[in-house]
């Protein structure tokens, strides 16, 4: 499970270095989304793939059931996928203004700055 | 004192959650800016003389203890840097009621700068590493936001560089903590100095201290990552540029500074080397790409990056009087720079422009002496004159390296101290001083009363500042050589945030 996990987060690492790396200025998002996407999978396999029981706490007892699972990569996890869904709306809503002051969603035409 | 640690954070929030719901009343947004940032350097020079004088304090976020909690840990070059934080926040706040046009300061613009503030100040306290993350968020947000505010094509345009170079680095910040964390199972920055020190498995600790190099190097725009920097620091408001090429770079530098001393000390054999070239290709890259530019803020945009290099070459050799020379570098540096793109705006609200060869034909030392004579400052400062504070820290750096006999890369800092000279002087030479002292008939452009003392106050007071640091670089390094040592330190600061036991713990299986 870990290694096919792996060989997944290195396809979306690539496809999202791929996608940055196209001209249109829409697909840099898409390599943005991809790219985030392969982090926070990669937090989750590093938190350790087992078959067990969430971490919560029943009623009477202290602890949480044995075996349970690291909450704490979810926890990062949750926070990140949080951060990303704002920086993408703002990125999107970027991508669409500079669209439209240029033009053209080809990047290489964004290099009047560029003198 | 617990309350005094977490208040840098604390205020620029409530000071942006007020400036938001009073979003209708420029006025109050701006009493409520100049207030809260000036309040922000009162508080964080109370800390920085609280840390002084009693060592790193610990706060434990809901009072969970470390490393099961998140942890404020601030020692003093943390303190250092929340101090110049807080006085760059404060000039920038006074500096932008008339910098900033109405339109942009309708949209939030003071909001965004408190809680830019707020960024800054939490990575620069936090210890734990995740956290460090947040924070990063935290700031870049809002500097998103900061930069493309406006809506202007180059803004746009420099904005969408910036966001995706910042969002690549994130996201590699992002993969190196979840491999840190599948590793060493803890994301506390005093927990993980001890387990990365005990463990055999060098492999992977090498990995990951070069994915954190590349994380932080792209926000600290070292060499070869640096092309988002001059791509899009010229194209906001002059306040906007001068607060970001103040202090986000250099969050990146203070990043690579704690990581590259608590958790992946300097290897002689390895990191030390591959520094040393990476901080003499930034400082002569970044100080030949000035020397090709001929926009006022270009130029100075690149010397952010040759100066970054500075910074690093002091940690690189990673003897306490060169990583002295570091903290120095960042106090000087912070300060010089901000206030030179606070004079690069009051010469374009004089001339109209900025761009050098326009300044040109009446020189803005004609039109007003003074702020040639506020350039002037920081410019030989830059430069690394004496008795400015650059010369002081330059001195420092180089005297750092030849005890070592590091000689290549101190000629390199030297050469390159030289070709900063020649920027400073083509600026002052083209924009300043070049040109008849007086010709009223081609100067109808000019708006005589372009420069508000609002707007000159926080400009002569970051020159102040400058010259006092220079005056009094004896203390000031005295302050700078005891932050480098708490910062050698390791054990220190694992023993301040986790206790005694810990240490004991360790030594005894």
């Amino acid at each position: 499970m870990q290694i096919l996990i792996a060989i997944i987060v290195g396809g979306i690492f690539a496809c999202a270095i791929y996608m940055i790396l196209r001209r249109s200025i829409v697909k840099l998002i898409i390599g943005l989304a991809l790219l985030g996407h392969a982090a926070n999978l990669l937090i989750f396999s590093a938190g350790g793939l087992s078959k067990a029981h969430p971490a919560l706490v029943r009623p009477g007892s202290t602890s949480p059931p044995e075996p349970y699972a690291d909450p704490l990569p979810q926890a990062l996890i949750l926070t990140a996928i949080v951060i990303s869904f704002g920086v993408l709306a703002f990125m999107m809503v970027l991508v669409s203004r500079a669209y439209n002051a240029v033009g053209n969603d080809d990047t290489d035409e964004f290099v009047n700055t560029e003198r | 004192m617990s309350t005094l640690a977490v208040l840098p954070v604390i205020l620029p929030l409530a000071a942006g959650a007020a400036s938001v719901l009073l979003w209708k009343s420029l006025r109050v947004q701006r009493v409520v800016g100049v207030a809260a940032t000036l309040a922000l350097v009162i508080v964080s020079l109370l800390l920085f003389r609280e840390v002084n004088r009693e060592g790193i304090i610990v706060v434990h976020m809901g009072s969970w203890p470390s490393p099961i909690g998140i942890s404020f840990v601030v020692d003093l070059f943390g303190s250092i840097m929340v101090v110049l934080a807080a006085i760059t926040g404060a000039a920038t706040a006074i500096y932008s009621v008339r910098g900033i046009d109405k339109r942009r300061q309708s949209f939030l613009y003071f909001p965004l700068l408190h809680i830019l503030l707020m960024g800054v100040c939490g990575a620069f306290l936090t210890g734990d590493i995740f956290n460090l993350y947040v924070w990063f968020e935290v700031l870049l947000m809002s500097s998103f936001v900061l930069l493309a505010l406006g809506n202007e094509r180059d803004q746009l345009e420099g904005a969408i560089k910036y966001v995706t170079i910042n969002l690549m680095s994130s996201a590699l910040f992002l993969t190196a903590i979840g491999i840190l964390y599948g590793t060493f199972g803890t994301l506390d920055m005093a927990d993980l100095s001890r387990k990365i020190a005990a463990t055999q498995n060098t492999g992977i600790v090498t990995t990951l201290s070069m994915l954190f190099l590349i994380a932080f190097g792209i926000k600290a725009a070292i060499f070869p990552l640096f092309f988002w920097l001059p791509a899009s620091y010229h194209t906001p408001p002059f306040a906007v540029s001068a607060i970001f090429a103040g202090l986000l770079t250099k969050v990146g530098v203070y990043a690579i500074i704690r990581v590259f001393t608590l958790l992946f000390p300097i290897d002689p054999g390895f990191t030390r080397p591959l520094m040393l070239f990476l901080a003499a290709m930034t400082m002569l890259t970044g100080v030949l790409g000035a020397a090709s530019q001929m926009e006022f803020r270009r130029v100075l945009s690149f010397h952010i990056i040759s100066q970054i290099g500075y910074m690093l070459l002091g940690l690189a050799l990673a003897t306490p009087l060169a990583l002295a020379g570091s903290v120095f570098y960042i106090m000087h540096h912070i300060i010089v720079k901000a206030n030179l793109f606070f004079i690069a705006g009051l010469a374009e609200r004089i001339r109209g422009t900025s761009d050098l060869k326009a300044i040109g034909p009446v020189s803005v030392y004609a039109r007003s002496p003074l702020v040639a004579i506020l350039f002037f400052i920081p410019a030989m400062s830059l430069a690394g004159i004496p008795p400015l504070s650059g010369f002081f820290a330059k001195l420092v750096l180089v005297r750092a390296g030849l005890e070592i006999g590091e000689w290549a890369i101190i000629a390199v800092a030297l050469v390159v101290s030289i070709l900063t000279l020649y920027s400073m002087t083509k600026i002052w030479a083209e924009a300043f001083w070049k040109g008849p002292a007086r010709r009223e008939d081609e100067a109808e452009s000019d708006n005589k009363d372009a420069v508000p003392p609002s707007m000159l106050l926080p400009v002569a007071t970051l020159a102040a500042i400058t010259v006092a640091v220079g005056l009094f670089a004896g203390p000031i390094f005295d302050i700078a050589s005891r932050a480098a040592a708490q910062l050698l330190d390791k054990e220190g600061y694992v023993r301040a945030v986790l206790g005694d036991e810990a240490m004991q713990e360790e030594e005894s299986p």
